[in-house]
């Protein structure tokens, strides 16, 4: 480390000098060059000028894609015009409160009843620090941001099948994993029966790293011993003056570890998407939507249910009927259209765009998922088992129980994130009634913190299959479908572009939506303006 | 990372961790009709079979015309249509009975029943459902 402290501050000045005498973007790409960001390719904030005078752009849907295209490109100089679906911005970026009332398709209702301050994210909840795009529109938007704890090594691994169904702390669990794996490896490497010739030398660095990485003992050994529970956890931990004496935890045995299968809970957190730090607005997900509807003001048209989308020569119109005071359909128009509305929902909607768009818009499923909130009256899992935000997984349909990584300490209620499902589990979620989903979460969470049955007080919970202007969580590509339909669903047909999600590489999260939407509406500024 | 033998013991867990575009061996536990349609099809079609509107629709099965042919509800099952996931995860015999259900309830009455054989054959058309994981 000492020795990587000069030569990462000179680069660091070079890179400085770059930036200063070349601009940002020659520095970005030194520095992409030397392995040093090339964590995102929002590059940066968009910057686009000379709209043709009088041009205009009609923009379809009020989610994060939509508006950030009509922010761009009313900055632009083009005239702007949103129409939305509901009766509030931020599409999918969405946060249920107290008060609220959330009807899903079949007419199921709820009334949600969390205390003051308490939410549910039935969608996005994370930002990871690399979503650079986004966390640009938090911070232009004045948004704040706090940290969302994704991993705690407090809270639990839980399998019905292993350890009599009792939760293993994370640490534990993880602990375990590296030390046998690293145990065994070490075996192999002292045996010299790797797969491919390691050097004497090479060999001895291997099996120091294999005794840090793993807590082992001097005979590479992954035994009970005080560094070992240094990683999973003490019966009695250190402590001062006369209860200073820790006593050391019993790993679990080697077959345990692996038949018990807790182990494939513990790389969740590994993935990039997924890696710390991450971030949550203050007071829900949805402060970004409400906050850029707030900046958008009149440009948005709420309660437009879109029927048609045409274009010829001259523009684009979009036929939409009024959802609150109904009457006869209305059209707008404009030169130009992005289009964010979900290929779930346009391809249901009579669009005349050219054959390979509209195979693409007509080739892409989307997902299945379910959230359930569920209000407590106590925060137990801090007051009773110290875990302070972060996630606990859970073999059962409920998948996991995630703590919420604000007011910490604070006595009183919370709101746990009490089932986040995706695949058939949220299928199964996604068929019961609300009321069904909710018991079910806690059902599932009692057997986790059985404090559950003396403290759950009221739930809600959003199946996006039943969710009326999305029809699903988000585009569920495969490569397949990627390879026959993606640059067609991103090519500028006419005078219509898509954006959203679903027109990215990093679906079902909103750094995906706002990355398609700039890179539409960048190439779509550069068709018009060079005609 | 593939390439280290080193690795190989890890590897596991990276495929897990993928986010979005994990492959999940999912499927369903349930073996008759009428518990297939009320834990899985239903949260689209609803319970009444009468599909729900909302900016788009899902059309209901209760009085589709389409469902006349047997064959029509194992090939979108199997393959999909447009926003709906395929379902091919479920079994021959599991299209068997969940296509004889929402022909012969929901308020339909459609002659004829498809055999396990004839989803079989059909199979070869089957769409992989990619079980996305959203962030």
């Amino acid at each position: 480390m000492r020795d990587e402290l000069p030569a990462l501050m000179s680069r660091r000045s070079l890179f400085s000098m770059i930036g200063k005498t070349a601009g940002i973007a020659v520095m970005y790409e030194a520095m992409a060059t030397m392995a040093y960001a090339a964590d995102s390719t929002f590059r940066q904030p968009i910057a686009l000028t000379g709209a043709p005078k009088g041009s205009s752009v009609l923009i379809l849907g009020a989610g994060l894609a939509g508006m950030v295209a009509a922010y761009e490109l009313g900055k632009a100089g083009y005239k702007v015009q949103i129409l939305e679906y509901q009766g509030r911005p931020g599409g999918r970026n969405w946060s249920l409160y107290g008060g609220d009332t959330y009807t899903e398709l079949g007419g199921f209702k709820q009334n949600i009843e969390f205390d003051k301050g308490l939410y549910l994210n039935p969608g996005p909840w994370r930002i990871p620090h690399h979503h650079k795009a986004i966390l640009h529109y938090c911070q232009l938007l004045g948004v704040q941001l706090e940290p969302f704890i994704q991993i705690n090594y407090a809270a639990y691994v839980h399998s019905t099948k292993a350890f009599g169904g009792k939760p293993q702390r994370y640490r534990s669990v993880e602990a375990d994993f590296d030390g046998y794996v690293a145990e065994l490896l070490a075996k192999t490497v002292q045996q010299d029966k790797l797969d491919r010739p390691v050097t004497k030398e090479d060999r001895e660095i291997l099996l120091q790293a294999l005794r840090g990485w793993g807590a082992l003992d001097k005979n590479y050994a992954y035994v009970k011993s005080e560094d070992a529970s240094n990683r999973r956890g003490f019966d009695h931990p250190p402590g001062g003056g006369l209860d200073a004496m820790p006593t050391p935890t019993d790993p679990v045995s080697l077959e345990d570890m692996i038949r018990g299968r807790l182990w494939r809970s513990i790389g969740s957190s590994k993935a990039y998407d997924v890696q710390q730090t991450m971030f949550q607005p203050v007071g829900g997900m949805g402060m970004i939507g409400k906050a850029f509807g707030k900046e958008l003001g009149e440009i948005i048209r709420y309660n437009a249910k879109v029927t048609e989308i045409r274009q010829d020569k001259r523009g684009v119109t979009a036929t939409f009927v009024d959802t609150l005071k109904g009457g006869a359909p209305q059209t707008a128009h404009a030169d130009w259209c992005v289009c964010t509305i979900p290929a779930s929902v346009l391809s249901q909607i009579p669009i005349n765009v050219g054959a390979p768009m509209k195979a693409a818009i007509d080739a892409l499923p989307y997902a299945a998922s379910a959230k359930v909130g569920l209000q407590m009256k106590r925060r137990f899992w801090e007051e009773d088992e110290g875990i302070y935000g972060g996630i606990t997984y859970t073999d059962q349909p409920n998948s996991m129980i995630s703590y919420p990584s604000t007011d910490f300490f604070k006595r009183g209620k919370g709101v746990l994130l009490g089932a986040y499902t995706f695949g058939p589990n949220a299928v199964e979620f996604t068929a019961m009634p609300p009321e069904e989903r909710i018991a079910k979460a806690v059902e599932y969470g009692a057997n986790i913190h059985p404090q559950y049955r003396e403290e759950f007080e009221t739930g809600a919970t959003v199946a996006w299959h039943r969710v009326p202007w999305t029809l699903g969580c988000a585009g569920s590509w495969t490569e397949e479908t990627r390879a026959a339909h993606y640059n067609d669903i991103c090519a500028i047909d006419g005078r219509i572009v898509m954006a959203g999600e679903h027109v990215s590489m990093i679906p079902a999260w909103q750094e995906g939506a706002v990355l398609s939407s700039l890179d539409a509406i960048g190439r779509l500024h550069k068709r018009i303006v060079q005609g | 990372m593939r390439g280290l033998g080193l690795a190989a013991a890890i590897a596991p867990i990276a495929i897990l961790a993928t986010s979005a575009g994990a492959q999940f061996a999912g499927g369903y536990r349930y073996q008759t009709g009428q518990d297939l349609y009320t834990h899985i099809c239903q949260g689209c079609h609803m319970p009444d079979g009468k599909g729900a509107t909302g900016a788009g629709a899902y059309p209901a099965l209760a009085g589709n015309p389409k469902l006349q042919s047997p064959l029509y509800p194992v090939l979108v099952m199997l393959k999909g249509q447009k926003a709906m996931p395929s379902f091919s995860e479920l079994s021959d015999a599991q299209i068997v009975e969940v296509t004889g259900y929402i022909r012969t309830k929901l308020g339909n009455n459609f002659p004829g029943a498809v055999t396990a054989e004839q989803v079989k054959a059909l199979r070869a058309q089957a769409v992989r459902q990619n079980a996305l994981r959203p962030g």
